[in-house]
C-alpha cells in the first residue's frame, strides 16, 4: 500500500459538491503535484488531508493507519502532517523564531533551547538567521513564506502539503520559495503540493495529477501530463496555460 | 483655427470667479458683535453680584474681567474677515492678481467661520455663567459654595479612595471572569452546546439588569443565604462581586468580538500545527484579541468606576455617601461637586489614553 492513499472522498459545501469521489496516491519520498483550474479542489483535498475540513465520505490511510472519520486524534495526526497555506498565516504578534518553536515547545515535542537551536539551523539553511528576532510584518512575502514552511518543518511532519505557497507572492519573489521546495524534494520530503507554476511542477514533480470538477482526471510523470496529455480537458487546460505565457 | 475657437470661448469675468464671502464675513461680525454685547453685560452683571468683600469677591472680580476681555477677542476674525474681503474685491478687479484674490478670499472666509464657531464658545460659556447668576446666583451658592466646597473636600476625598479599591480590584476581576465567559460561549462542538448555552444565558442577563439593581441583590441577598463565606462580605466586597459579575458579562462581549475579529487562517495554521483548540487560543488568538479590544475594555472600565457610586445603595461610605452625608447636614450640594470633580479628574486621563490607542491602532500595523 502506498504512503499516502486516498479512497473515493466526497466533500459538499452546502450544496455543492467540490471533491467527488477522488483517488490519489503518494508514495514515500515523492512529490506529487496537484494542478487544474481554480474551484476544482486542490486546496480542498489538501484541507482534508490534515483534518482542517472534515470529509463526508471516502477514507484517507497514511502509512497504513485511516486518518479520516470519527474519534481520529486530529491534533496528533497534524504532527505528521504539515501544511503550509498562500498566505502564509504567520503569527503576527511572535518573532519568527518563536513563530517556529511554538509548536515544538507547547506540544512538548522538544524543550526550549533545543526547539530554538534546530530553529536557527534551519532559518540559517534558508539563509533568515539574521531576522529571527524579527516580527513577520517586517519581512518580505517571500521571507514569510519561508518562514513558514521551516515552521511546518519544525514539528519533522512526515508528509508536507503545500498549498499554492506562491499564488499570493510577486513575481520577483517566487523563486527563493521555490528553491526551499526543490531542496526539501532532494532530500526525500514526501510532498503533495497544489500550484500554479508548471515549470516547476514539471521540474520538481514525480507524478503531476490533474484536478477537473472534484475528480482526478488524469495523472502520470510530468513528461507525459505536459508533453502528451490524454484527455480533452487536460489539453485545453495547459493550451490556457501556455497562451498566458506561463508554461 | 483651433487658437481661434479657444480664444472665442466665452470666459467668466476674473471678478466672477473669486469666491468674496459676501454674506458669510458681515454675518460673523454681527454674530461677533452680539455675542459680546451678551458677554460683556453678563460680566457687568457678575461685578455687581459679587460681594463686597473677602477673597472670593475679588476672584469673581476678577472672573468678570477676563471674562468680558476674551470675549471680546472673537471681534478680531470678525474684522479681519471684513478686512481680507475687501481686499480679495479689490484684487479681483485686476486681472492679473486672481490667484492673490482668490487667496485672500479663501482667508477671508476661514477667519468668517472661525469667528462664528468662536462666537458660539462664547456664547455657551456666557450662558453657564448667567445660569450660575440667576435667581441671586442660586445655583452657584448650592453647588459652588467654596465654604461648602473646602469643609467637606478632605473626607470626601479620603472616601473617593473607596471608589478606587472598588473599581481597581473589580477589574482586576473582571478582566479574568470576562474572559472565562468569552472561552465558554465559544466552547466549540456538540459537547461545547450546554456551556455555550450557560454563558449566553449569563451574558443576556447580567447586561439586561441595571448594576444598581445586581448591588441591592448582592448586597442585601447574600447575606440573607447564609453562604459561608459569601454571607459574611464587607459592604465593599459585595460591590466589588456585583460589579464583577455585571461588567463581566460586558467585558466577555468585548473579548468575544475581538476573538471574532481574529482572522480564521490564524486558528488554521496554529491548528494545522498540533495546537488544540485550547492552545490555539491561548497562545495565538486570545494574545492578538486583546491587543485589538484595549480601548473598548478602557471604556467599559470607565463606566465601572462611575458605577462604583452605586454602592451608596447598600451603605459603603463611598465619596458620594460622604457628600450626601455633607448635603444634608449643610443643606447645601457643593460636596457633590467634589465628588464630580474627582471622577473627571481619574476618567478624562483615561479617555485620552484610550483615544490615543485607537488612533495608534488604526494607523498601525494590524491592517
Amino acid at each position: 500500500m502506498a504512503f499516502l492513499t486516498i479512497e473515493g472522498i466526497r466533500k459538499s459545501y452546502g450544496g455543492h459538491e467540490v471533491l467527488r469521489g477522488l483517488d490519489l496516491t503518494v508514495e514515500q519520498h515523492q512529490v506529487v503535484t496537484l494542478i487544474g483550474a481554480s474551484g476544482c479542489g486542490k486546496s480542498t483535498l489538501l484541507r482534508c488531508i490534515n483534518a482542517l475540513e472534515e470529509i463526508d465520505g471516502g477514507r484517507i490511510v497514511l502509512d497504513g493507519d485511516p486518518i479520516s472519520g470519527r474519534g481520529v486524534d486530529v491534533d496528533r495526526l497534524r504532527r505528521d502532517v504539515g501544511i503550509v497555506f498562500q498566505h502564509y498565516n504567520l503569527f503576527p504578534h511572535m518573532d519568527v523564531l518563536r513563530n517556529i518553536t511554538l509548536a515544538p515547545t507547547v506540544l512538548g515535542r522538544s524543550g526550549k533551547e533545543e526547539a530554538e537551536a534546530r530553529a536557527m539551523e534551519l532559518l540559517k539553511r534558508i539563509g533568515l538567521a539574521d531576522k529571527a528576532t524579527a516580527l513577520p510584518d517586517r519581512l518580505s512575502g517571500g521571507q514569510q513564506q519561508r518562514v513558514a514552511i521551516v515552521r511546518a518543518l519544525a514539528m519533522r511532519p512526515r508528509l508536507l502539503l503545500l498549498d499554492e505557497i506562491t499564488s499570493a507572492l510577486d513575481p520577483e519573489l517566487v523563486a527563493e520559495v521555490l528553491s526551499i521546495v526543490r531542496d526539501l524534494a532532494e532530500d526525500g520530503m514526501t510532498m503533495l503540493l497544489a500550484t500554479h507554476e508548471m515549470g516547476f511542477a514539471r521540474d520538481v514533480a514525480h507524478k503531476v495529477c490533474f484536478l477537473h470538477q472534484g475528480t482526478v482526471l488524469e495523472e502520470g510523470p510530468p513528461e507525459q501530463i505536459f508533453g502528451a496529455p490524454e484527455q480533452e480537458r487536460t489539453k485545453a487546460f495547459l493550451q490556457q496555460i501556455v497562451e498566458a505565457g506561463r508554461l | 483655427m483651433t487658437t481661434a475657437t479657444v480664444k472665442s470661448t466665452p470666459a467668466a469675468t476674473p471678478a466672477a470667479r473669486v469666491p468674496v464671502p459676501r454674506v458669510l464675513a458681515p454675518a460673523a461680525l454681527a454674530v461677533s458683535a452680539l455675542s459680546c454685547v451678551f458677554a460683556v453685560w453678563t460680566a457687568a452683571t457678575l461685578w455687581q453680584a459679587a460681594p463686597d468683600q473677602g477673597g472670593w469677591a475679588w476672584t469673581l472680580r476678577a472672573v468678570a474681567v477676563i471674562g468680558g476681555l476674551a470675549a471680546l477677542a472673537v471681534l478680531r476674525p470678525a474684522t479681519e474677515a471684513i478686512r481680507r474681503s475687501g481686499r480679495a474685491r479689490a484684487a479681483a478687479a485686476v486681472p492679473g492678481r486672481i490667484a492673490e484674490a482668490r487667496a485672500e478670499a479663501a482667508d477671508a472666509r476661514e477667519a468668517a467661520q472661525v469667528a462664528a464657531g468662536s462666537s458660539l464658545a462664547v456664547v455657551v460659556l456666557t450662558l453657564l455663567a448667567v445660569f450660575l447668576l440667576a435667581n441671586d446666583h442660586a445655583v452657584q451658592a448650592t453647588f459652588f459654595s467654596p465654604e461648602a466646597i473646602s469643609s467637606s473636600f478632605r473626607n470626601v476625598t479620603e472616601a473617593f479612595g473607596t471608589n478606587v479599591f472598588i473599581a481597581v480590584a473589580a477589574e482586576a476581576l473582571v478582566l479574568v471572569w470576562g474572559l472565562v465567559l468569552a472561552v465558554a460561549k465559544l466552547a466549540p462542538g456538540r459537547a461545547g452546546r450546554p456551556l455555550r448555552w450557560l454563558a449566553t444565558a449569563y451574558i443576556d442577563v447580567f447586561r439586561a439588569v441595571p448594576s444598581i439593581v445586581i448591588i441591592y441583590l448582592i448586597g442585601f441577598g447574600l447575606p440573607l443565604a447564609q453562604i459561608p463565606g459569601l454571607s459574611s462580605l464587607t459592604p465593599t466586597w459585595a460591590a466589588i462581586f456585583a460589579l464583577t459579575l455585571t461588567y463581566g458579562a460586558y467585558v466577555a462581549e468585548v473579548y468575544r468580538s475581538g476573538i471574532d475579529s481574529i482572522h480564521w487562517s490564524q486558528t488554521a495554521a496554529a491548528r494545522s500545527l498540533g495546537l488544540s483548540h485550547a492552545r490555539t487560543l491561548r497562545h495565538v488568538v486570545v494574545p492578538q484579541a486583546v491587543r485589538r479590544v484595549t480601548p473598548p475594555l478602557l471604556n467599559d472600565f470607565i463606566g465601572l468606576q462611575k458605577d462604583t457610586a452605586l454602592v451608596t445603595v447598600i451603605g459603603t461610605i463611598d465619596a458620594f455617601n460622604q457628600a450626601k452625608i455633607y448635603a444634608s447636614n449643610e443643606f447645601n450640594l457643593s460636596s457633590v461637586t467634589v465628588v464630580a470633580a474627582l471622577f473627571v479628574v481619574i476618567t478624562i486621563p483615561q479617555t485620552r489614553f484610550a483615544d490615543r490607542l485607537l488612533a495608534r491602532g488604526a494607523s498601525g500595523k494590524d491592517s
